[in-house]
């Protein structure tokens, strides 16, 4: 199998294209995320990031990848310019849907945290946090499937992971090298999407056990603890 | 580096003749607006019915997410060997881009109507197809041309990769300036092409403004009816 044959010289390519699509997934997340929370009452710089969001997602990423080297002076073939375009891209996606996750939150639920005695930081950081995770690992998902598909593009500049055995296998008319290619890169889309769900899995553990099997669970438990209710009886047998 | 690009913009012989900018903007406006109206043929249908019918939605929209993971550079250069053209290679590669977000789109669109107004229209006797265009499709609408909004984005984006497999367009200047060392070309096509990718998504997102439902044009509007509620309301 030419995979096999190769590993060696894929395995660096893998290896590297895991890392330009990773850190600017969580440079990104980094960004967005005390942004997001400081624009949220601020109605100007909010309606300013949305706008800046929505522009930086407009421009290609090819021509993303060769703005960067003129703005920023960095040089044509440094991995950095990739890193720096994906961290944009996804610092655009995560920082609207923080948000928007953050507008959820039920007036209530703060007034509640401020009323026990919260200040306004520890309450951002341990209430307002913690729940705009579900929405947060969404669009941390989407960022990261469309970054390690963005990361092959860099290979026509010269930097690209994976990407290269695009370049390599059609400059060279062999077909098979690109198929591995495509496969790699959609099975490390599969494994980095995988990652962050069950991350933010773990990270909420109070939205675990939300089926009906877990209701039944739950009602069943509580009618051994409580034999004598009529009700709660007839309920576990309706079951 | 943007005095280069001003420059460039400033000599009148890089605007016309078969490799002017003129051409190039052509190009790539040509081979994206065939990949939409494609993707467009195969995807709003299957996302009408799914939404209509409810039917295999899970199959068909878990199908057109995986589809967005697929490296459209990958699929490109892989066709291309197999296909002997400059066009269709590329072309496929982006009505499959273009493919996801306007499934989502009609999909989507059609699925938030809500019941009552349907089991109105259905109660009042309309028939499946009177139902579907002339009360979902109209409420669908604004999704629509959203998802038509964000395939225009990726496929104006990748068709600038498109230029590596030989293919016209804006991207043939980043792959020539590349190859001859000439920043200042590499330049012209990114700005060109940003300036193109932000120009046709400002379009698009006023076209979601008129698409929302219930604006009725002033040439059908009864003014006697309104003026006579006016009068009423004064």
């Amino acid at each position: 199998m030419w995979l096999v044959t190769n590993w060696s010289t894929v395995s660096p390519m893998l290896v590297q294209h895991i890392w330009l699509a990773v850190l600017p997934t969580l440079f990104g997340l980094a960004i967005a995320l005390p942004l997001g929370m400081f624009l949220r009452t601020r109605r100007r710089g909010r309606a300013f990031a949305v706008a800046a969001s929505s522009l930086i997602y407009t421009i290609p990423s090819l021509a993303l990848f060769v703005l960067i080297p003129s703005v920023l002076g960095t040089q044509f073939l440094d991995p950095a310019n990739v890193v720096i375009a994906l961290t944009l891209y996804s610092a655009s996606l995560c920082v609207r849907s923080v948000l928007e996750s953050l507008d959820e939150v039920p007036e209530g639920t703060r007034e509640a945290a401020t009323a026990i005695g919260f200040a306004p930081w520890r309450r951002t950081a341990l209430v307002d946090l913690p729940l705009v995770i579900p929405v947060l690992a969404a669009s941390t998902r989407v960022a990261a499937v469309a970054n390690v598909s963005m990361v092959s593009v860099g290979a026509v500049i010269g930097v690209g992971g994976l990407g290269k055995m695009f370049t390599d296998g059609y400059q060279r008319n062999f077909p098979e090298e690109i198929l591995w290619g495509i496969v790699l890169i959609l099975l490390l889309a599969v494994c980095l999407d995988r990652t962050i769900a069950l991350v933010a899995h773990g990270l909420t553990p109070w939205n675990h056990e939300r089926g009906l099997a877990a209701s039944a669970k739950r009602l069943r438990a509580l009618s051994r603890e409580l034999p004598e209710s009529a009700r709660l009886q007839e309920a576990v047998r309706v079951r | 580096m943007f005095a280069d690009f001003i420059a460039y913009l400033s000599v009148e012989s890089n605007w016309t003749g078969p490799t002017g900018i003129l051409i190039r903007v052509l190009e790539h406006l040509a081979i994206s607006a065939m990949a939409i109206a494609i993707a467009a043929g195969i995807a709003i249908p299957v996302g009408l019915m799914i939404g209509h019918t409810g039917r295999g939605q899970a199959p068909i929209v878990g199908l057109a997410n995986g589809l967005r993971a697929i490296p459209s550079l990958g699929l490109m250069t892989l066709l291309i060997l197999f296909i002997s053209s400059d066009i269709i290679p590329p072309l496929i590669a982006l009505v499959i881009l273009a493919i996801p977000p306007l499934l989502a789109g009609a999909y989507s669109g059609v699925a938030i109507v809500p019941r009552a107004t349907i089991d109105a229209a259905r109660s009042m006797g309309m028939s499946e197809s009177r139902i579907l265009f002339q009360v979902e499709v109209p409420n669908a609408l604004p999704l629509m041309v959203a998802g038509l909004r964000g395939a225009t984005l990726q496929v104006i984006a990748t068709a600038t990769i498109a230029a590596y497999v030989n293919l016209g367009g804006l991207g043939r200047y980043i792959f020539d300036g590349l190859a001859l060392y000439d920043y200042a070309l590499v330049l012209v096509g990114a700005i060109l092409v940003s300036l193109l990718g932000i120009g046709l998504d400002a379009l698009l997102a006023s076209l979601v403004r008129v698409a929302r439902p219930g604006r009725v044009s002033p040439l059908r509007r009864d003014t006697a009816l309104h003026a006579e509620i006016a009068r009423r309301v004064a």
